[in-house]
């Protein structure tokens, strides 16, 4: 079975504000060491898994920030890939970066080892939110860099927009969203932004010196991006998602419909074979366990066919197509309806929920309340 | 052996919480060799965990020492704990009338506080000796000479005497032993009389039964011997005989003027009133002892479990605790918010919160408890008088006559600094002024009239707090007044809901209505659709709030592929769904049934 592949880039400039992922300081010798494990890593899954498990159809780099390393190590990394594993032909390859840490050179570089989509981290283009998240670019450097991107001969690029940042108004949330059409990307991920405890704009908050954008703000960003995306040519295909005609991300799909991937790198979530697993956090434990040969993972959980079914329904049911329900049937021998019967007829009585053409879905009035959904299939 | 009467001291400690009393008795155990201070748990008296965490007695014990004194004899001293809060003033009663003295301990930082001296009262009114201790003299702030004007300013004691004592390191014990059998009376010599025995305590073994703790007043009690509970009438066949040490230890009999145990196989402990008289069953002494009477609870509240399925769990917890606490009385009652539940009635505040924690503690439940209230006196149109525990039941408005609450007459002392907070407090709680009184330079002491229901409400936490934890309170019910009283209901969407009704002053009423759909309001959570919460007195709304439908419920972001991370969010949120109480269409959280006690956070 084919897996998608993500590889976590653990390093940044400057943490973001919001963030609480794992990523450190930008330090050339950890990045040095970092390569090092990380290719023991690919060669270590290379060397165990069966050939047939070994097909690539995306590679994704997430972070952190991908773009702090530079090209020749993406040579390193690509190239441990392509040799340890089954590179499928027209295989996605995804690169996110930060506007700030990109320059022509570098995307040419990556457009030659294959990188063929870009993921842009915009965020914002008022110079003001971006200071209020703590981001190190600027608008206009992120319009920029879109025009880079474009110009080493990328065809597919994502941007991805925060609303409900404290301070910022429906107008400058519609004005963002404009701007982004006018760079016309391929594909428009907006997410609403989520406060996790201990970030540091959590405690900036917490304390009362700004205030959260209130749930009903909200609510009318989310729809608003919606309408406005939607008239101008983009499928909102998932919850936070929206892409042209056959632009959806192929590796995020891969997660939404609850199939197989293999992270590396620290911190990296993996799903293998029934087992869902993270790699070690820091990066010292990850490089650790890699020179003791044995795998860099802190904890696993097998996931019982009950677990299964419950996963891919509220991963399912992100996208806005919703559950197949025969799929589902053909993979389980069960039928969701039965499974969840009470739920369903549950959430539909609410309007949250229904099924078309075999297909069961959210409605409008349940995208936004798609946690009140998903509770319902834990 | 049979003691001689001359060598027998009972006795126990009076003091304020705090103020060092179970170290003391610590001290006094070791010091007589009762325990070696390596077998000691620390503070061997108070015996439950929630005692030792809270630093409070509230099941009392006894214990025997014997000691050598100066005089090289051996003397048997029966120490007899007291529980040092208000709620438990009539067990207090009952076992200061088990002894001829009383060791009255002082903080000599802090000063006499209103509990002690409404104990020290209650001690001279048992015409018990008491000899003073001034605790905790190695303090740095300790000031034992105005400590010891003040005893004798407010309590009249001849202080001249007084033991000057660090129980934590043990300074003054051996004083404070030579004291009691210097000063404290032995037991009085009585007649050849039939046997009479006072029931100061109880409690529950699984095996023998309920163990009674008395202190023989005349004749004496043995194994084998059928014995009479004068006020219950109850008769039983007592098997074991004994006394503390501090464990039970049997002996073959206790006779006047000893302290003790029996056990008689008695299943119920209602059967054994604390303040009864136990007799012999063949020749019956013709009076009881004196002070008896039934423990009356002041404060009632709901209590019901989060998860109705739960309620076969809570029933069997009340009975096994109920088992040990005859204070605690307790009926089934049906809310309809609520479901099945218990109406349950305490002796005070504290009594109801130690109920709860242990019920949550020991047992595992987890539950709703409705905001305590008193017991109201109705009467009805008809003429009929009702008492209502349960502010759900009160008649409509109509159909009574008159409402009356009990008062009480409350004793408030605070340094002199604090006493314009202290009246600002009781102004706001309906309090009447009756005596202010200088005690030494620095402290007064205030008295007011004031309803109870207005100390249930939140009034010790206001009063600690407005004075920096320097006032103390003290209690005492005086009887019934008429007042102007209104039920208050809370609809929630539409229906009222039994569960959160009070009874309030018609003058507070939309300030209190105001208050908690406020409070309401910021505790229940977003639903799909709006939420009205009102306060209502009969037919019309005094106030009203609106909980927001919710308009945005979702997780944008899937990290990496960090599914367990969503998952444990999702499952997270689900559990915290599971504890809320569904009513109607409505989730309410446990607190919410509290928040009429929480109006001062808002």
């Amino acid at each position: 079975m084919s897996i998608g592949l993500y590889i976590h880039v653990p390093f940044c400039i400057k943490k973001c504000l919001y963030c609480d992922f794992t990523s450190y300081l930008l330090d050339n010798e950890a990045v040095r060491n970092y390569l090092v494990f990380l290719i023991k890593e690919i060669n270590l899954y290379g060397s165990s898994l069966a050939d047939e498990d070994k097909i690539i159809t995306s590679i994704f780099f997430g972070g952190g920030t991908p773009t702090t390393l530079l090209v020749p190590s993406f040579k390193m990394i690509l190239t441990a890939v392509r040799s340890s594993f089954l590179v499928s032909p027209g295989c996605e390859i995804t690169v996110e970066a930060n506007p700030g840490t990109i320059n022509g050179a570098g995307l040419t570089g990556l457009r030659e080892l294959g990188v063929n989509r870009l993921s842009i981290g915009v965020q914002s283009f008022q110079d003001r939110l971006l200071q209020v998240l703590g981001r190190t670019h600027s608008g206009d450097q992120a319009i920029e860099a879109v025009q880079l991107a474009r110009k080493a001969g990328f065809d597919n690029l994502n941007l991805d927009f925060i609303f409900g940042i404290p301070g910022q108004t429906n107008y400058d949330w519609r004005e963002t969203l404009q701007q982004a059409v006018e760079i016309a990307p391929e594909h428009i991920a907006a997410y609403g932004l989520q406060l996790e405890e201990g970030t540091p704009l959590e405690q900036t908050v917490r304390r009362g010196a700004i205030s959260s954008c209130p749930e009903e703000m909200e609510a009318e960003m989310y729809q608003d991006a919606i309408v406005f995306l939607t008239t101008q040519g983009y499928n909102h295909y998932e919850i936070s998602n929206f892409a042209q005609p056959g632009r959806e991300c192929a590796h995020n799909l891969i997660y939404w419909l609850n199939r197989p991937y293999l992270g590396l790198g620290p911190a990296a979530h993996s799903l293998i074979k029934g087992v869902r697993f993270a790699n070690d956090i820091s990066l010292d434990g990850y490089c650790d366990h890699l020179s003791r040969k044995e795998y860099p993972i802190g904890h696993s959980t097998h996931i019982t066919p009950a677990d299964e079914m419950s996963e891919t329904m509220f991963l399912g049911l992100r996208l806005t197509a919703g559950v197949d329900l025969n799929q589902f049937y053909q993979r389980f021998g069960r039928r969701a309806e039965e499974v969840y019967g009470s739920a369903i007829a549950d959430l539909d009585g609410k309007g949250l929920l229904e099924i078309s053409r075999g297909r069961l879905h959210l409605t409008a009035k349940g995208l936004p309340l798609a946690n009140v959904v998903f509770r319902e299939f834990i | 052996m049979e003691w001689k009467k001359e060598r027998i001291r009972n006795f126990c400690i009076i003091a304020h919480i705090d103020h060092g009393k179970s170290t003391l008795a610590d001290r006094l155990l070791e010091y007589t060799g009762a325990l070696h201070s390596r077998e000691m748990a620390d503070q061997v008296l108070d015996r439950m965990d929630l005692e030792r965490e809270r630093g409070i007695t509230i099941k009392m014990q006894a214990v025997r020492l014997q000691y050598q004194a100066g005089d090289r004899l051996e003397y048997q001293l029966n120490l007899i704990d007291t529980p040092g809060h208000v709620d438990f003033s009539y067990e207090v009663s009952r076992s200061l009338a088990a002894c001829e003295g009383a060791l009255l301990v002082v903080d000599a930082a802090q000063g006499i506080e209103a509990q002690t001296l409404a104990n020290v009262y209650l001690a001279l009114e048992h015409n018990l000796e008491i000899i003073p201790v001034i605790n905790k003299i190695d303090l740095p702030s300790a000031d034992p000479d105005e400590v010891k004007k003040e005893i004798e300013d407010v309590i009249g004691l001849d202080s001249a005497d007084a033991v000057l004592a660090s129980a934590k390191n043990g300074i003054g014990i051996k004083e404070i032993l030579e004291k009691i059998v210097e000063i404290i009376p032995p037991p009085s010599r009585p007649a050849d009389t039939p046997l009479r025995a006072l029931i100061f305590d109880s409690h529950y073994d699984p095996y023998k039964g309920v163990i009674a703790y008395i202190r023989v007043m005349g004749g004496s009690v043995r194994t084998g011997m059928r014995v009479r509970m004068m006020a219950t009438g109850k008769e039983f066949e007592v098997n074991e005989v004994g006394i503390f040490k501090p464990s039970l230890t049997s002996i073959d009999a206790l006779h006047a003027g000893e302290v003790g145990f029996i056990a008689a196989s008695i299943k119920n402990v209602q059967d054994c009133q604390v303040g009864d008289t136990v007799t012999a069953a063949a020749k019956p002494a013709v009076e009881p002892l004196p002070g008896y009477r039934r423990a009356t609870p002041m404060v009632y509240c709901g209590l019901y479990t989060a998860d109705t399925v739960d309620y076969g769990d809570l029933r069997e917890a009340m009975e096994k605790l109920s088992l040990n606490d005859s204070s605690l009385i307790y009926e089934p009652e049906t809310s309809e918010a609520l479901g099945f539940g218990f109406r349950c009635g305490f002796l005070g505040l504290l009594h109801m919160e130690i109920i709860q924690e242990r019920l949550e503690r020991e047992y595992g439940l987890s539950l709703i408890t409705t905001a305590p209230n008193v017991v109201y006196r109705v009467t009805t149109t008809e003429g009929k008088v009702l008492l209502i525990e349960n502010p759900s039941k009160m008649p409509p408005a109509v159909e009574m006559e008159m409402i009356e609450e009990p008062y009480v007459t409350a004793t408030i002392m605070a340094p002199k600094d604090y006493v314009g907070a202290v009246m600002e407090l009781c102004q706001e709680r309906r309090c009447i002024f009756s005596n202010m009184e200088y005690m030494g330079l620095h402290r007064v002491m205030l008295t007011y009239d004031m309803p109870l229901s207005e100390i249930i409400y939140d009034f010790f936490d206001q009063l600690k707090s407005r004075t920096k934890g320097y006032a103390s309170l003290d209690y005492e019910v005086t009887g019934y007044r008429q007042s102007d009283l209104v039920k208050l209901d809370i609809l929630i969407a539409g229906e009222a809901l039994d569960a959160l009704s009070i009874i309030v002053h018609k003058d507070n009423a939309y300030y209190r209505g105001r208050q908690l759909v406020e409070r309401l309001r910021s505790l229940i959570p977003r639903h799909l659709f709006e939420v009205p919460i009102q306060a209502s007195i009969g037919n019309k709304v005094i106030a009203r709030e609106t909980v927001k439908a919710v308009r945005k419920d979702v997780l944008a972001k899937c990290y990496g592929g960090d599914i367990s991370r969503k998952r444990k969010l999702l499952e997270k949120q689900k559990e915290g769904k599971k504890r809320m109480k569904q009513v109607g269409s409505v989730e309410i959280p446990q607190e919410a049934f509290m928040a009429v006690l929480g109006l001062g956070e808002v």
